[in-house]
């Protein structure tokens, strides 16, 4: 698997660091519900398809948004993600 | 009697054909007390014990395709009993004895083999805690040696002791643990449920799951409906796409991850050897293969195909442990879907909905846990309670914060 980095070009897989579903990217209030919270780090709708998830390019230190498929592995496109909530757990 | 040397003989002359199918074929029927989902390992299982333990028969196990086709008739088949925390420890133990009986039990040869396993250790540190760890399972009643440099060498010989980037300073030996023969357990648990009268349906997909006033009421299938007072749903990799027919969303994320065969070799590996620095391990199947693997691919994935960056990983460690495998031919690859918790220990438990159960999370642990943990399902379906054994294996435990983070590296969906 290949991903198009914006900045860098299209990389090999190596290159990047998995985080998780984009889910993480709706960081719920710090009031908000006991739920809420456990939705946003653990329950996941976990897709045999289409998915978008987050993605680290190591070399040059850009959070992507990766929109792909969990079946054929095939990338259908990258968005930069900035800020991302939560950075620096990966 | 069914098989026998004579009759093995007697069928070679007939051209094999007075061989009848061990268990039925039966289609569907319009209600079962209970049904299954899913005809894996911990399906098989959960369907045997419920008629076993609790006189449970009139039970459906609805396979997609066909039985064992999942993830227990393509593993690494090691059966262990080397766990830690509270909670995972007397559960796989409990797994370790039903397995020493399960031959008996069944009337089945899976072939367990005890031979053995090591875990090797590379710092003082790491032995530190193997040391920890052999003592947590010697109190829990079952087995551990600590083996040094020297009795790590003695025993394997064949390792690279001179390599100097993970030198090898001893090791965790564990003799309990071991393998079998993963298909035989599914087509052992099978005949076994068959012969109690549990309907085993295959080619049969649940497309949806009904539930009327907060209670399960029964699913639909590809072949029709099936009406049921207790569904479970043990479907590992495809639990979300299960349990979002019931309109849940699971703690769990599938991954895959990936193990390799070579061509058959005379035996040269004795034990089952884990390389935990390296993500390695490698046992040799009794028709000569070695059988190795190493960590996830780590990313989500359905596609049972893994990357050629971790085959390259997995190849470079082997070659790093025991460089006498490299001129042995890999055979043939493959890719698993595993049921990823955040914290890498399994769930069997009740969901929001009455009479609706459970069993997923396993992880890449599932083969070892196969026995325990039809064990622990059929008694929490058949008795609405959690066994003690799993009363830890909690859904609500990642809201509760009464995790089972075996590894200690966090409750993270990309960490385990």
């Amino acid at each position: 698997m290949r991903i198009t980095c914006p900045l860098c070009g299209t990389r090999d897989r190596r290159e990047y660091t998995y985080y998780g579903s984009d889910d993480y990217l709706n960081r719920p209030a710090p009031d908000a519900p006991p739920q809420a919270w456990d939705d946003h780090l653990h329950n996941r709708d976990n897709p045999a398809g289409r998915t978008r998830d987050l993605w680290y390019h190591d070399p040059c230190g850009t959070w992507l948004a990766v929109t792909r498929d969990t079946v054929t592995h095939a990338v259908h496109g990258v968005d930069p993600v900035m800020p991302v909530s939560g950075r620096g757990g990966a | 009697m069914r098989y026998s040397g004579w009759r093995v003989i007697a069928e070679g002359l007939r051209g094999q054909r007075g061989w009848a199918p061990v268990w039925r074929d039966p289609a569907p029927k319009a209600e079962y007390d209970t049904v299954i989902i899913g005809g894996g390992g911990h399906g098989l299982s959960t369907a045997w014990y419920l008629a076993k333990n609790h006189g449970l028969t009139d039970v459906a196990v609805l396979e997609k395709g066909y039985l064992g086709g999942g993830n227990v008739g393509r593993n690494t088949t090691i059966v262990r009993a080397n766990y830690f925390l509270p909670g995972n420890s007397e559960f796989y133990s409990h797994s370790l004895k039903l397995w020493e009986g399960l031959e008996a039990e069944l009337n089945y040869n899976v072939m367990h083999s005890q031979r053995g396993l090591i875990n090797l250790f590379h710092s003082d540190g790491q032995r530190d805690a193997f040391v920890r760890r052999g003592n947590a399972m010697i109190n829990q009643g079952d087995d551990a040696v600590l083996l040094d440099r020297e009795g790590v060498r003695e025993m394997l010989p064949y390792l690279d002791y001179g390599q100097t980037r993970f030198p090898i300073h001893g090791g965790l030996l564990h003799p309990r643990g071991g393998t079998a023969r993963h298909d035989a357990v599914a087509w052992g648990y099978a005949r076994a449920a068959d012969r109690r009268g549990v309907d085993l349906v295959q080619n049969c997909e649940v497309t949806g799951i009904d539930i009327m006033n907060g209670r399960v009421t029964g699913v639909q299938t590809t072949r029709g409906a099936i009406r049921a007072r207790r569904v479970g749903i043990i479907t590992a990799g495809r639990s979300g796409q299960v349990a979002a027919m019931a309109g849940m969303r699971l703690p769990v994320e599938s991954h895959i991850l990936q193990a390799f065969v070579t061509e058959g070799l005379k035996p040269c590996i004795d034990h089952v050897i884990s390389f935990g620095m390296g993500h390695f391990y490698i046992s040799q199947s009794d028709k000569g293969g070695l059988v190795f693997g190493g960590d996830l691919d780590f990313y989500a994935s359905y596609a049972q195909r893994g990357n050629l960056p971790m085959v390259e990983h997995v190849m470079e460690a082997g070659m790093t442990l025991m460089p006498m495998i490299g001129r042995a031919k890999v055979l043939r690859s493959w890719g698993g879907i595993m049921d990823m918790t955040p914290d890498g220990s399994p769930i069997i438990d009740r969901t929001p909905v009455e009479g609706l159960f459970i069993d997923c999370g396993w992880n890449y642990g599932g083969f070892k846990a196969v026995p325990a943990s039809g064990w622990c399902m059929a008694h929490l379906m058949a008795t609405g309670e959690s066994h003690d054994y799993a009363r830890r294996f909690r859904l609500d435990r990642f809201a509760t914060g009464h995790l089972l983070d075996e590894e200690g590296t966090g409750s993270q969906h990309n960490l385990h």
